[in-house]
């Protein structure tokens, strides 16, 4: 039993899975939030199946990073016991649910980036991680068709859905860059051939999102200018609240199981 | 126990048979053998070791499902069985034998198309009513009732249905 915060360490390969374990985690958690809340039944459905993928890949990737951590943390501990500076997501997965249309094309940008990047990873020199990315590769497909579809039905709707659409983009669109970053020693697993190199998506990130976009009569920005520090545990303020809710039972309750 | 006095081999078929007896609990039709979930069952050191792969890494019928198999294996006097989860090669659904896919469909479930059709980024699939075979039909959800089934409906008998999805 432990109710102290943990830190974590800098071992990269330990980095590399709890980043991504990380943003499953977060993204997962936010729509879940939407759970009895979505505009219809089948999307309250989805909205959760979808959380449900992310949860399942973020508990592999937790108990990996956690077994190549190996100081004595496992799933739960790494999940309910870090403060918001020991977590290491994208900010673009932390940013509050808003409306539908927030919320799908804050899906369409992860999932666009998420799908080629498990791709690659089925690659990875890592057993294990080749083998959590063979399962989250074939679940990604089905997010990205998900939240495009529904992007294209929004920009290309009523006058008001494709307003509230592109308010999204441009809202969210500086919280993409982050998702091509790589910090000096996950750039050692990159040359080990353990991870891919994230920037080498973008590419294929851009004509997804530009694709989906066009179809959907909806424009992309052109501010170049890209927020940063997720993945060095600098957070918006939103991430603390998130956590307060994710964390509550273990923080009051130290130990707890059912 | 009482499993001292089998071979090895006699051991692992007996917990094979009682292990392929497990029904998946949300589609109690279809076994864990007939799915492609039950990947191996060996005998190391007298001991019976059993395999099993998620559908999907969110699958929340995995633990009723390796309690399920400790359970049957217990039944027929192995009651030590160690029941892991296997990630790797990933499930697929080309694994479903053709049995379960006849079992599916006479549930009232479209058993799932190829998995080569999968990556169509805009659905191009064609997928037969369980109810009255015709292809006229049309998705409405891409997530159904559980991670592994879509929601379509049939626009030549009306009827909506579950599509196990291709994985």
């Amino acid at each position: 039993m432990a109710s102290a915060s943990i830190q974590i360490g800098d071992d990269p390969l330990f980095l590399c899975a709890l980043r991504r374990a990380d943003d499953a985690l977060i993204l997962g958690h936010r729509l879940s939030e939407w759970c009895g809340h979505a505009p219809m039944l089948e999307e309250d459905m989805a909205l959760a199946n979808i959380a449900l993928d992310l949860l399942g890949q973020a508990r592999e990737l937790y108990s990996y990073a956690a077994k190549v951590e190996g100081r004595g943390n496992d799933e739960d501990r790494l999940a309910y016991l870090r403060d918001e500076r020991q977590y290491r997501n994208l900010l673009l997965l932390e940013q509050p649910n808003g409306d539908f249309a927030r919320t799908m094309v804050r899906q369409l940008f992860y999932s666009a980036f998420a799908d080629p990047y498990w791709r690659a990873m089925m690659n990875s020199s890592d057993p294990t991680l080749a083998a959590i990315a063979a399962k989250s590769e074939k679940e990604s497909a089905y997010h990205l068709r998900h939240s495009s579809e529904w992007i294209i039905r929004l920009g290309d709707g009523t006058a008001e859905s494709h307003r509230r659409a592109q308010e999204a983009i441009e809202h969210l669109w500086a919280f993409t860059g982050e998702m091509f970053e790589a910090d000096a020693g996950e750039r050692g697993l990159i040359d080990a051939g353990i991870a891919i190199d994230p920037a080498s998506l973008r590419e294929q990130w851009q004509s997804t999102v530009s694709a989906v976009l066009t179809e959907a009569t909806l424009t992309q920005p052109t501010n170049p200018w890209m927020q940063q520090g997720g993945r060095g545990g600098r957070h918006s303020e939103h991430l603390g609240h998130l956590l307060a809710e994710l964390q509550y039972t273990q923080r009051a309750f130290p130990g707890l199981t059912w | 126990m009482v499993t001292l006095a089998l071979t090895d081999s006699e051991l692992r078929q007996r917990a094979w048979d009682a292990a392929a007896t497990v029904v998946d609990p949300e589609i109690p039709v279809l076994s864990i053998a007939d799915l492609g979930v039950l990947r191996e069952v060996s005998v190391k050191d007298g001991r019976v070791e059993v395999a099993i792969t998620p559908t999907y890494s969110g699958c929340p019928a995995m633990t009723m499902i390796t309690l399920e198999i400790e359970l049957a294996l217990e039944r027929v006097g192995i009651p030590d069985a160690d029941v892991r989860t296997v990630l790797a090669p990933a499930w697929t659904t080309d694994w479903m034998s053709e049995e379960g896919r006849q079992k599916l469909k006479a549930y009232g479930i479209a058993p799932p198309l190829p998995a080569s059709g999968r990556r169509a980024l805009f659905g191009a699939q064609k997928v037969a009513c369980p109810q009255c075979g015709s292809v006229d039909t049309e998705v409405l959800s891409e997530f159904g009732s559980t991670s592994c089934k879509a929601l379509w409906r049939c626009k030549s008998c009306r009827e909506p249905f579950d599509y196990f999805k291709c994985h």
